[in-house]
């Protein structure tokens, strides 16, 4: 344990060096927040029409039209930057070759992935902790429903946990930078894509397995306000899955 | 203190290294000779660990390498042929991490940086990133790095590779004063160097080691005759068969020389000392005597005869003594 929080120290510490995180968080928060605007916007004109028309609308919720929207919008634009969080994570080190320090140090493969992991985490959380202004922007003027927001905010990490660690693994494949985050994107976006089939392909079977095997559906049941462990037991599997892969692939590369 | 046996390793259908054998004592330096693409760095990163031997086995400190890696890493420091550091941190911040990652108590991380400081002669530069430091310093807070935790073996793969002569000498003599305390294994392909700073020598090539022992008696090995240097004042009076005529000489090579003078080398039998006999000849004969001198056979002709001239090889396994495997 000690192992893995001074590796995870040192991770840190590149991160804060290094400028991508503070570009990814400016990017990041620049695009949610006009994702929420326009939100607002849109929820201010339905309820402007709600006053008029009367209760003939159906019930206008504002976590459901401002905060669910925005939180699924907010996983598409993760999906994107993500990768560029845990591009350098394995790549640097081998380009480095700083891999024979780690790998000649007492340290197990295990301690090193999960320093990385956990470095790479803590950043996401910091970077979802900035988006934390927007509900407490809207507490001044209106009521709030914390509690399914606190649910959303957990499965945002969740389902960052599992980016990270399909990222990790990528970033373990390769000593290019650019060639990590690509297949990361690839991995990322095939996940995606299966939430689209499934839509389009509801009624079937297949679509049932992939609305299983949607991330954004998992992160939509969260941002609903509801915590079940189906959802739990994806999200973190799919993480324990990427992390396993990684020790796979560091492990193998001394065999080389 | 390091065992190493039968060690092999191939890659795919290359065979990288090839029954592998030596050992070295407490406080031992020993250099690993060889040419480029010997098998010193695969060597290296077995002994280290890094990766897994195809075959045989290596105990470092008393532990099998495949047995108790954990241990056999704690008590090694390791210098790669790059200086494994991070260019974004400062000297200080660098050594720290490298210092808790190889297990240094807490309590003692503070004096443990302090002495790899002073060691290496980093002090000055403690504070800078060590992306902006030269070369011959990056190369020195790699030393630092592989002496943080004082293990009881450094290894070292190329330490003055691509430093200035004066950094190369003072890299050296940090290694010598290194020595003792530590043991050392250093590989090179500079033969001067394993003659600088190393009591005991391993010459590699293609993979087999061709030859372990100190370097003084690997040249006596490799000698095949004694050689004497004689420059006389007036060489062209000098008449070779009287000084091929004396018991033991096998033949006179005159060399280039200048302003009348002869140089001679005259080889003789080995063990047999004949600069008496030939200097009382050459006074004698009133050549007038300049100089005289024994020739020593460097490490470097040791080392050229060993990996390139097979006869040399041959000749030099079949010596039942001090050579422990054959090239062919």
């Amino acid at each position: 344990m000690k192992n893995i929080l001074t590796l995870a120290g040192k991770e840190l510490k590149l991160y804060f060096i290094s400028p991508i995180a503070y570009v990814l968080a400016m990017v990041f928060l620049m695009v949610s927040d006009y994702l929420f605007q326009s939100q607002v916007f849109f929820y201010s004109t339905l309820s402007s029409q709600a006053m008029r028309f009367q209760g003939n609308v159906p019930q206008i919720n504002l976590h459901e039209i401002l905060f669910r929207p925005t939180f699924l919008n907010m996983s598409i634009i993760l999906l994107l930057i993500m990768p560029l969080l845990t591009m350098r994570l394995f790549a640097e080190e081998k380009k480095g070759r700083t891999t024979e320090l780690l790998m000649t140090s007492p340290l197990t493969i295990t301690e090193i992935v999960l320093g990385k992991f956990l470095a790479a985490w803590f950043i996401y959380a910091l970077l979802l902790a900035l988006t934390l202004h927007l509900p407490l922007m809207l507490s001044h003027v209106t009521y709030v429903a914390w509690k399914p927001l606190v649910a959303s905010y957990i499965g945002l990490l969740l389902m960052g946990g599992v980016f990270l660690s399909m990222g990790l693994f990528a970033s373990s494949l390769t000593e290019n930078q650019i060639v990590a985050a690509v297949i990361s994107f690839g991995i990322l976006i095939g996940f995606w894509l299966i939430g689209l089939t499934a839509q389009t392909a509801a009624d079937s079977p297949a679509g049932a397995v992939f609305g299983y095997l949607s991330l954004i559906d998992h992160l939509d049941n969260f941002v609903k306000g509801l915590i079940n462990t189906r959802d739990l037991t994806y999200f973190l599997s799919l993480t324990i899955l990427g992390l396993f892969l990684t020790h796979r692939v560091v492990e193998s590369q001394r065999w080389k | 203190m390091i065992e190493v046996m039968h060690l092999g390793k191939r890659y795919g259908e290359v065979v990288a290294i090839d029954d592998v054998n030596f050992t070295v004592a407490k406080g031992e330096i020993l250099a690993f000779l060889g040419p480029n693409g010997a098998g010193k760095t695969t060597t290296m990163r077995i002994l280290t660990c890094f990766m897994p031997a195809t075959s045989g086995t290596a105990k470092v400190a008393g532990y099998d390498i495949f047995e108790a890696p954990m241990e056999v890493k704690r008590r090694i420091g390791y210098l790669p042929d790059n200086p494994p550091v991070y260019p974004e941190m400062t000297v200080s911040e660098f050594l720290q991490f490298v210092a808790k990652i190889k297990g240094v108590p807490k309590n003692k991380i503070k004096a443990a940086l302090a002495s790899a400081l002073e060691k290496c002669s980093i002090g000055d530069v403690s504070r800078r990133l060590i992306g902006n430091l030269s070369r011959g310093y990056r190369q020195r807070v790699g030393l630092a790095q592989a002496i943080i935790h004082n293990p009881d073996v450094l290894i070292l793969d190329e330490p003055t590779v691509g430093l200035d002569p004066k950094q190369i000498i003072e890299i050296r003599e940090l290694i010598k004063g290194l020595g003792g305390e530590h043991t050392i294994v250093l590989s090179t392909h500079i033969l001067p160097e394993a003659t600088a700073v190393c009591q005991k020598v391993v010459i590699i090539n293609r993979g087999r080691i061709v030859a372990v022992d100190s370097q003084d008696r690997l040249s006596a090995q490799v000698r095949k005759s004694e050689k004497i240097s004689i420059r006389i004042r007036r060489g062209e009076a000098v008449d070779q068969g009287k000084i091929l005529s004396i018991e033991g000489v096998q033949q006179v090579l005159p060399q280039p020389s200048v302003d009348g003078e002869g140089i001679f080398i005259v080889e003789s039998e080995l063990g047999r000392d004949i600069r008496e006999e030939l200097a009382r000849r050459v006074v004698e004969n009133g050549w007038g005597l300049l100089e005289m001198k024994p020739l020593a056979v460097s490490l470097e002709d040791v080392f050229l005869q060993l990996t390139t001239e097979e006869r040399g090889v041959e000749e030099a396994a079949a010596a039942p003594t001090h050579t422990e495997g054959v090239t062919a």
